[in-house]
């Protein structure tokens, strides 16, 4: 359902029927050409269009290095996106309902620099790790207060909770860095399910993401998320409660943002005010590049998840042909504007292809111009 | 219904009226405040009002206030450019390499610096209008792309102040008449932009996209080459600020103006330029940047411990539009109150 919302997706068979039967020539003579655009058509699907992009990512690696499509180096490459993937996830549904939260960066920072002062005063780390996760949730929940009771633009509400959090990380640690956690809690961050190469933390990453997907896709909750995005008046007559949603989503957010502050304090077994800096970016750019529409209404877990295995999959692949860090941002800002570009395009083709299909003059005969320009089912229609 | 009302009622609420539009005009409230936590600041600690600590701050927040201008005028067709801090990055960088290779004078560079500002900003608006790729994302992409090229320029190395021409970054503490150049240079920058947004065709254009798209096209507004304009504009007025940040510092690392765009965007939007498009002056982005850098200056003066400051930043961010929001929340209430009457 929210497939076909989102892509527009045409359906081949049954709707350009009748207006087919009137084409003449061009119906005739198109039904090989039909099968073959109509094909094409669906390909343009995101979905589709990402997995092409990683297995050319993949098969590139590959040609560079034989140690690419090994094991260790996948682990190693998927572990280093974990952090940021996770807090996409709790991202994905806040830019579906057309908000965002900016802030997560810095409650990373925050969380980590709270379990490193935690454990500096002696907490234990299965009391001080609630606790982080507690204050999280608070962050989460102050965030989502100022946006719905003041009816703020959440961009500049997380921009202001962007620096606070920030500084309250300074406050809670100042120029201190903890790193003496214990073995236990590093191997979290930073080893693997025994006998395998998957990390603990993709494990984590998945059950998250399968959970995740299973709220949004299939349950009342998800349905709700679309709603507001789409029509956030629509959604409030119908029922949907805008606000307690919109705050809901918003703790969540800071929660799981609380949660990658404690994976990465795990991995790199540091705590330090710095942490998570300018992550926020990365995250929305797993987003938009697995197909979340950033002005709100579309997107899938699915496609935010194979948005992550692209981005590990290219920093992989870059730095074994030899791109250091600071270059390989281009590449991700490059592949971010045309993921975005992309679909645009094909929706272009698409429409074009329409028309190729239905006679060439065939779009003539709608009256005036759309106010929008009609998705490719729409066409047809 | 307006017609009903007895004149004298309209006498009894002129003068409330008109401390209502005051309250509500952005600029003036917080220019207000401005004096207020000045003269507050000064009577706690005098050096704050010492010209060299005044000049220092005001030469960053000059700097801020002239991307904040070209910011403004993006967020005010309901647009948003977080590509600002990598275009001054890679700006100052370019600009202060063509200096060290001695190969240019130096307004040559700064022509150069200009105009590589404006073709990044119209790099941006090409993305934005011909693709229409939402303008979050594009320059969430171009601000990668942008500090990527910088690192590719820098290739491992970084400027300092002896790479530069003898006396080159003395401007940054120049004064003419006791204003600092920084300074003046930003109050020419606000004086133009503002006056061509409120009385040329093309300033009007901006605020018509950016409050009701579909009006303005209606009314025969051409939306994407204002939006391509605001971005190039923006772009260009990044330029400038990158040319006067490498003057300011001198010494230019790959990652020089790193987080400059949030300080932007949070300096447009505390002066009163909504988020949502169509409303806001450069006036107000302006006295934003100069709030937030004096504010950041009088807690370091203060001394406050360094570790709140950034605590009370984002604190006064979000006093500021929560205020903002209650304020025109009341004037909507009032005026529909009044309507009622």
């Amino acid at each position: 359902m929210t497939q076909d919302l989102r892509t527009g997706s045409p359906q081949p068979d049954s709707s350009p029927a009748p207006i087919e039967a009137s084409t003449g020539a061009a119906g005739r003579s198109g039904s090989v050409m039909n099968r073959v655009l109509g094909s094409l058509s669906a390909a343009a699907r995101l979905e589709v269009f990402l997995i092409i992009i990683l297995a050319f990512l993949v098969w590139w690696g590959a040609q560079l290095s034989p140690f690419f499509l090994t094991g260790s180096n996948f682990g190693f490459s998927i572990q280093a996106v974990m952090e940021i993937s996770i807090m996409a996830l709790a991202m994905t549904p806040i830019i579906i309902t057309g908000e965002i939260d900016l802030s997560v960066e810095s409650m990373v920072g925050l969380s980590s620099c709270v379990l490193g002062w935690l454990w500096m005063e002696g907490v234990p780390l299965q009391l001080g790790i609630p606790i982080v996760l507690l204050v999280g949730l608070l962050g989460g929940l102050f965030n989502g207060f100022v946006v719905t009771r003041w009816a703020l633009p959440s961009l500049v509400v997380t921009l202001g909770t962007l620096a606070l959090f920030r500084g309250l990380a300074h406050v809670v640690l100042g120029s201190t860095v903890v790193t003496n956690f214990p073995a236990e809690f590093r191997d979290f961050g930073f080893s693997y399910v025994p006998g395998t190469n998957i990390p603990w933390t993709l494990l984590a990453f998945l059950i998250l993401a399968a959970v995740c997907c299973a709220v949004i896709h299939l349950t009342w909750i998800g349905r709700q998320v679309f709603a507001v995005g789409k029509n956030k008046d629509a959604a409030r007559y119908s029922g949907v409660r805008v606000g307690t949603l919109k705050l809901a989503l918003f703790a969540v957010s800071g929660l799981v943002a609380a949660f990658a502050g404690v994976i990465l304090t795990s991995r790199t077994s540091t705590a330090n005010p710095d942490n998570g800096l300018n992550m926020t970016l990365a995250v929305v750019t797993i987003a938009v590049l697995g197909g979340v529409d950033i002005n709100g209404g579309k997107g899938t877990i699915p496609g935010v998840i194979l948005a992550v295995f692209i981005l590990a999959t290219l920093k992989s692949a870059l730095t074994q042909a030899g791109i250091s860090t600071d270059y390989q941002n281009v590449a991700v800002g490059l592949l971010l504007i045309v993921s975005v570009i992309t679909p645009l395009l094909a929706r272009q083709f698409r429409i074009l292809a329409d028309r190729i299909r239905l006679g060439r003059w065939r779009h003539r005969l709608r009256r005036g111009r759309p106010a929008r320009d009609p998705a490719a089912g729409e066409v047809v229609r | 219904m307006a017609l009903s009302v007895p004149a004298d009622v309209h006498a009894a609420n002129r003068g409330g009226v008109l401390i209502g539009r005051l309250a509500r005009s952005r600029e003036l409230t917080l220019a207000c405040v401005t004096i207020v936590m000045v003269t507050f600041v000064a009577i706690k600690a005098p050096s704050f009002l010492a010209s060299t600590n005044l000049i220092s701050v005001t030469a960053l927040t000059a700097i801020i206030a002239i991307a904040a201008v070209g910011e403004a005028l993006v967020i005010i067709t309901k647009n948003i450019d977080l590509s600002v801090e990598s275009t001054m990055g890679l700006v100052a960088f370019v600009v202060a390499i063509a200096l060290k290779q001695q190969s240019l004078t130096v307004p040559e560079a700064w022509a150069i610096g200009i105009g590589l500002g404006l073709v990044l900003g119209m790099a941006n608006g090409a993305v934005i209008t011909i693709f229409q790729v939402p303008s979050i994302v594009a320059t969430l992409g171009t601000l990668s792309i942008y500090r990527g090229l910088t690192y590719w320029v820098a290739a491992g190395h970084e400027i300092n102040i002896s790479d530069l021409p003898a006396g080159y970054t003395e401007a940054a503490s120049q004064t003419f008449f006791g204003v600092p150049l920084f300074v003046l240079l930003a109050i020419a920058v606000v004086i133009v932009a503002g006056l061509a947004l409120r009385y040329t065709v093309l300033g009007r254009q901006l605020y018509a996209v950016g409050s009701n798209a579909e009006a303005a096209a209606t009314i025969g507004v051409r939306s994407r080459s204002t939006i391509f304009l605001a971005f190039a504009l923006s772009g260009m007025l990044a330029g400038v600020a990158g040319v006067l940040w490498g003057i300011e510092f001198g010494q230019l690392y790959a990652s020089s103006a790193s987080g400059e765009s949030l300080a932007v965007i949070a300096a447009v939007v505390v002066g009163g330029v909504s988020i949502a498009g169509g409303s806001g002056t450069v006036v107000g982005a302006a006295i934003g940047a100069l709030f937030l850098g004096l504010i950041n200056n009088a807690l370091t003066v203060l001394q406050l411990p360094q570790e709140w400051l950034q605590v009370i930043y984002g604190a006064v961010i979000l006093v500021a539009i929560v205020t903002d929001a209650l304020v025109q929340m009341r004037a909507q209430r009032a005026k529909a109150r009044s309507r009622l009457r």
